[in-house]
């Protein structure tokens, strides 16, 4: 298992390096220029000096090199100063942001917060509703309760969250005015009253996020567990006499989960990655909103910068799925 | 779930399968082709059934609709008639308000420059289920093109699978982004607005989606390269276009055909959110996604401008996911005849 773990390991960086030049490469076509909204007036040799401030300039081998420096070496170097106060990133150049002329990851980090709170909570909400929608559709299959799993399922399978979302707007914040429209990112939770502000205020987002992955996961988890319900051992453990309870949610259930955790696994990377879509319905201003506005301000670093994790949370948790895999199921060995 | 599904008329015969006993009762009938029993079996699951007669009238509704509806979706009204025209509410918004704005001849009402909604609605219609078709072909031709060749070439394999596993690992929907904001103005400038942007929409979409296809086609080609039906053929001198086009290719049909109806699927609600995010077709071009997107800045007033384009979106892709449900159970030697 160690050694697969670290031959994988050592595999995912030629891909993500791989990966990193793919994405500086598209966005080394991009047309925009970081100077283009600085005043005719200025000169242009000032320009020039600009440019080479910003990290332009240089010939493109250059600046991937140093973009690699920056981003393996020095922004970790400088995480490392902030958490034990040492001073080893001190006067190293950083990953700058465009717009505002401040280093990529600072607003990275402002930005994080949001994300996790209304994403993470819609994937656990997610998580709680699907696995017992998928086991009870599994246990009564064709039963009145399944069919209807199924069909809501299929639904919130088909319908774009920009149009769930408006959906729920146009319902409970236009029509029954219950909760905000717009995610409110400076609110503060102090008491209870803050508190329920901030439950209104993130209900419709994360039941619009938890709907899409509900669908998904209780369709894995009812396939899986049909899989299982069939299966020799279960007719033996209820031959010797188990309950009814115990043979399903014990010996079933946990052969059935084994996929269905590498599932779970596999999403993760979304969480971090924002839902792009429902921040830009709510307003919600996370990571997926920061993409966004850096696309459509030519914000080349940062758009780098932030595709570049996404890549990197797939790789670690394509592997951490595998990983997961073999060692929940002691008939999986990668030898 | 990686048997091969077994199509060819070599093995179907000798293939001890469930219609053995109904074939039997009928003898004298003349022989069935298979897709008789997969159409038979295929209708007898409700959901795909009426969810491929919902995505045929949608289809037919788009297409015919525009040479019989009345209002012109490109038509802007000027000066008087602008303002009699703009911002009419559709017909059964007189069941609960007083005195609305409506007229027989705007059905679904007109929207701030006056324009009708339905006819715009039918004519993004059109531009959202080609864009959605034209970017399943492009992606069903990838995935099937890497997948054979990784299945049935050995020394492409390994490289051809690294591709596929790469991108998998990019993060697409930034990625897409990216490259529509690259791309849009030179191929709008060679093109022209809208044709240009079609064929960027699809490639793109085409080029992202098309992995999950290659790995299904690459198991199931090594699979079938096993086979006694491929040594056969092989010992009689068929040559390896031939092995392809004939005896391999027809074997894996199914699992394509299942992936190119969910394709179209995913690369509708692709296009919307592309469109909805502001990174998609040119203004007064109307698309589902884009008429959605128009219209979230007045949903309080109009709520209908948001309602209707969405409502087309999920129908059509619920539809299309149905019949893909369908479609892989009436595939499956193992379920048909049951």
């Amino acid at each position: 298992m160690l050694q697969y773990t670290t031959r994988r390991l050592i595999l995912s960086v030629p891909t993500l390096l791989f990966i990193s030049l793919v994405i500086f490469l598209l966005l080394e076509l991009a047309p925009g220029d970081p100077m283009a909204q600085v005043p005719l007036t200025v000169p242009d040799e000032v320009k020039q000096r600009m440019r080479e401030a910003l990290g332009l300039g240089e010939p493109m081998p250059v600046r991937f090199g140093k973009w690699l420096w920056q981003f393996f070496v020095v922004e970790p170097l400088y995480l490392f100063d902030l958490t034990f106060g040492t001073s080893f990133a001190e006067g190293q150049q950083r990953v700058i942001s465009w717009q505002t002329r401040s280093p990529v990851m600072d607003i990275v980090a402002q930005r994080m917060p949001q994300t996790l709170w209304v994403v993470g909570t819609a994937y656990i909400v997610a998580i709680l509703i699907a696995l017992p929608i998928g086991i009870y559709s599994a246990y009564r299959q064709y039963s009145w309760f399944d069919q209807a799993g199924t069909f809501v399922t299929m639904v919130g399978f088909s319908v774009p969250p920009f149009f769930s979302g408006v959906l729920v707007i146009v319902i409970f914040s236009v029509q029954l005015g219950w909760f905000p429209s717009i995610y409110d990112t400076t609110h503060k939770v102090t008491d209870w009253e803050s508190f329920v502000v901030q439950l209104q205020q993130m209900i419709m987002p994360v039941m619009v996020l938890a709907l899409q992955i509900t669908s998904q996961l209780s369709r894995f988890m009812r396939a899986s567990m049909l899989d299982n319900l069939n299966q020799d051992y279960v007719r033996t453990a209820r031959a010797k006499g188990l309950g009814e309870k115990t043979v399903v949610l014990v010996h079933v259930l946990r052969n059935s989960m084994i996929p269905v955790v590498t599932v779970i696994a596999l999403g993760i990377p979304s969480i971090f990655g924002g839902a792009i879509i429902t921040e830009q319905v709510f307003k919600v201003n996370g990571i997926g909103q920061l993409l966004i506005t850096a696309i459509q301000a030519n914000d080349l670093p940062m758009v780098q910068t932030l595709t570049f994790v996404f890549a990197i949370l797939i790789v670690l948790f394509n592997l951490i799925a595998d990983i997961l895999y073999g060692i929940l199921d002691p008939r999986i060995r990668y030898d | 779930m990686t048997d091969p599904h077994v199509q060819s008329p070599l093995v179907e015969e000798r293939a001890p399968d469930p219609q053995g006993v109904r074939e039997a009762e009928n003898a004298d009938q003349p022989p069935r082709s298979q897709w008789w029993d997969v159409w038979d079996q295929f209708k007898h699951h409700s959901g795909a059934f009426w969810g491929m007669v919902v995505f045929f009238t949608i289809i037919f509704l788009v297409v015919v609709g525009p040479l019989l509806y009345w209002n012109d979706a490109t038509f802007v009204p000027t000066g008087r008639a602008f303002l009699e025209l703009r911002d009419m509410r559709p017909i059964y918004t007189v069941l609960w308000e007083v005195e609305p704005k409506v007229s027989w001849a705007h059905p679904l009402g007109t929207d701030n420059l006056g324009r009708d909604t339905l006819a715009r609605l039918l004519s993004g219609g059109q531009v959202s289920i080609a864009v959605g078709l034209a970017a399943m072909v492009v992606s069903i031709v990838i995935g099937t093109l890497v997948g054979v060749l990784a299945g049935y070439i050995r020394w492409l394999d390994g490289p051809l699978m690294r591709l596929t596993d790469l991108f998998l690992a990019l993060p697409l929907l930034p990625l897409l982004l990216v490259a529509v904001l690259l791309f849009r103005d030179p191929l709008s400038s060679a093109l022209g607005p809208e044709g240009g942007t079609f064929i960027l929409i699809v490639t793109l979409v085409g080029i992202t989606s098309w992995m999950q296809t290659a790995r299904i086609v690459r198991g199931d080609v090594l699979a079938l390269k096993e086979r006694e039906f491929v040594l056969a053929a092989r010992s009689i001198g068929t040559s390896n276009t031939r092995m392809i086009t004939r005896h391999i290719l027809p074997n894996v049909l199914s699992p394509i055909m299942v992936s190119a109806t969910l394709g179209i699927a995913t690369a509708i609600i692709t296009e919307s959110a592309l469109s909805f995010l502001g990174f998609g077709f040119p203004p007064d071009f109307p698309t589902w996604g884009k008429l959605l997107f128009d219209s979230v800045d007045r949903m309080v007033q109009y709520p209908e401008r948001v309602i209707w384009p969405g409502l087309l979106i999920s129908l059509t892709v619920l539809s299309v996911n149905y019949i893909g449900d369908g479609l892989r159970d009436a595939l499956d030697p193992r379920i048909r005849g049951r």
